[in-house]
């Protein structure tokens, strides 16, 4: 098949993909839209195996069999509490074959008869900046999921120096690339700048807290595409250019979005520890005395009177599986006549829009799922909000003290509500480690719970009248 | 040189139209955007399938068989569980009107 019907070929499976990405813009064309990307990479796949440098198939079967398996499986198994996991390690293995790609093209143009389609400059350039980029993103996903997955401890570390010994690192890695574009047939110079940035992908990651993963998972998925955008400069493709952009763009979009929603800058999440504040007030001068602990069945009693409730479901919601409990309380309270919301945070859960997977799951309607621009200016109205495994994300303190740690970070204002229920285990405060004003306020009910059995409590004592 | 000029201009435009499209798609569905977002990132395979199929030294030939399998994880698993996710995206049955019941 001729260059130009392959790369007619390419421009259309592009074309699928930017359909399939506008696809996503609504739950109801979302399906149709994720199925023309699946046939754009179809059309680009089978162009390429037309193409004529190709010798040997059995090897380019193999390699595929072995990975649509392996895909397949996980991709029908993961849970969809798992998914900020899943989604780590499929950056992490799209980072790695870019750098692969861009490592096979270094050993070939170093041929002596090789006759690469681009400059040879360029073409190490390209592939320097998608060793240290893919490299990156592999280890650092590898990390990411060990954290998710528990593994390892997510905690927040504080390692001295270690931004200097990152920085310094990453400088050696890029010198190793200047290396290796100023004298293109020295390959060494390529595998050793992939161990470089390897490092620095294991480093980068480990120190960063649990709380924090939705923006480094957000930055990993823009860093696998921007590895594929310099492997389409090694191969001079514009499919992986394009493609390649429309990621490094969607993960940028998505990394700011999350830091906007702590009011933290990527620096100061990517390199700043969170120390547990000691200023602002102590646990015990917010909730002394004040803190009304209450049972299932009072709780019950406020909701069968409600004729508003939100929900504002948080990560405990995800630890303890409780997305299908909260379905039937939402569709018990839905028979008694009330209207139920779901009030969703941009950093609840582990990754950008994990709680309303979790919900979609339970087969919670996606019209039910108000995100915080849209709900916060009704919370005055709603008769009751429910709090599930939440905590930062609805601390007024970040509204009204500006010294607080969370000081201007955006909140649901929940504490609006006429009143709240907090399902908690206990007081004890979330990841910025501060009292949460909430718990004491007036207005508001404890229910002292693990996140599934406090709403089955609540379920039972609603059918219990 | 030229042929980097239009590899650059390629890709400056395609990071505005990213932008523009990503902008637009709403938080509910930012988690299959991702992983979705994630299985066309496995682009890459067509370079890996070129490596690998050309065999041009031993070690090309093993990065990209390698590179194969780690993008066809990506492209299939991606699509996949994208695919599952967003099959559980459904609305009220009250709102929806009568030519979309299934």
């Amino acid at each position: 098949m001729s260059a130009a019907i392959v790369n007619l070929a390419y421009l259309l499976a592009v074309v699928l993909f930017v359909l399939g990405l506008k696809g996503l813009s609504h739950p109801r064309t979302a399906v149709r839209g994720n199925r023309l990307g699946a046939t754009g990479m179809l059309i680009a796949i089978l162009a390429t195996l037309f193409d004529r440098q190709i010798l040997s198939f059995e090897w380019i079967v193999l390699g595929a069999a072995v990975g649509a398996l392996v895909g397949a499986v996980m991709a029908l198994r993961v849970p969809m509490t798992a998914m900020p996991q899943m989604v780590a390690v499929l950056n992490g293995f799209g980072g790695a074959a870019s750098a692969l790609v861009a490592g096979a093209s270094v050993v070939e143009s170093a041929l002596p008869e090789a006759q690469p389609g681009v400059p040879l400059a360029q073409l190490t350039a390209a592939a320097a900046a998608s060793g240290v980029i893919g490299a990156v993103t592999f280890w650092g996903s590898l990390i990411a999921f060990a954290k998710l997955q528990g593994i390892v401890g997510d905690n927040p570390l504080q390692i001295p120096f270690l931004h200097y010994i990152n920085g310094a690192l990453l400088l050696v890695a890029i010198g190793l690339g200047v290396m290796l574009t100023l004298n293109p047939t020295a390959i060494g110079y390529y595998w050793a700048l992939l161990a470089v940035a390897s490092i620095v992908g294991l480093l980068l990651v480990i120190p960063i807290g649990g709380a924090d993963m939705p923006v480094v998972i957000a930055l990993l998925n823009s860093y696998s595409g921007l590895a594929a955008t310099a492997t389409g400069f090694v191969l001079n493709n514009n499919a992986l250019i394009i493609t390649g952009s429309l990621v490094g763009a969607s993960g940028i979009i998505l990394t700011m979005i999350m830091c906007r929603a702590m009011n933290r800058s990527l620096r100061n999440v990517l390199f700043g520890v969170w120390v547990p504040s000691e200023a602002g007030p102590k646990a015990e001068d917010v909730y002394g005395g004040r803190v009304k602990a209450a049972s299932a069945d009072e709780v019950a009693m406020l909701l069968e009177g409600a004729r508003t409730v939100v929900i504002v479901p948080g990560y405990g919601m995800a630890v303890s599986q409780a997305q299908h409990a909260v379905r039937d309380l939402m569709q018990l309270l839905e028979r008694n006549g009330t209207q139920v919301l779901f009030a969703i945070h941009p950093v609840a859960g582990r990754m950008p829009g994990h709680m309303n997977v979790l919900l979609a799951e339970a087969d919670v309607p996606y019209d039910r799922l108000k995100e915080m621009d849209e709900i916060n200016p009704m919370f005055e109205q709603v008769d009751a909000a429910i709090v599930i495994g939440a905590n930062d994300v609805v601390n007024p303190l970040a509204r009204t003290d500006p010294n607080s740690p969370i000081a201007g970070m955006p909140i649901l204002d929940v504490d609006k509500a006429r009143s709240v229920v907090v399902i908690k285990r206990s007081l004890s405060p979330g990841f910025a480690g501060i009292p949460n004003p909430l718990f004491a306020a007036d207005n508001t009910l404890m229910l002292f719970a693990d996140a599934r059995e406090g709403v089955q409590q609540i379920i039972g004592a609603l059918k219990g009248k | 040189m030229e042929a980097f000029v239009g590899a650059l201009t390629v890709f400056v435009l395609a990071v505005f139209l990213g932008f523009e499209v990503i902008t637009k798609v709403p938080p509910t569905l930012h988690t299959p955007l991702m992983s979705g977002s994630n299985a066309i990132s496995g682009i890459t395979i067509i370079g890996a399938i070129l490596a690998a199929g050309a065999q041009h030294t031993t070690l090309s030939a093993v990065l990209g068989v390698l590179a194969v399998a780690l993008a066809t994880i990506n492209v299939v698993g991606g699509f996949l569980v994208t695919d599952r996710m967003l099959q559980m995206f459904k609305p009220s049955r009250r709102e929806l009107p009568d030519r979309q019941v299934q």
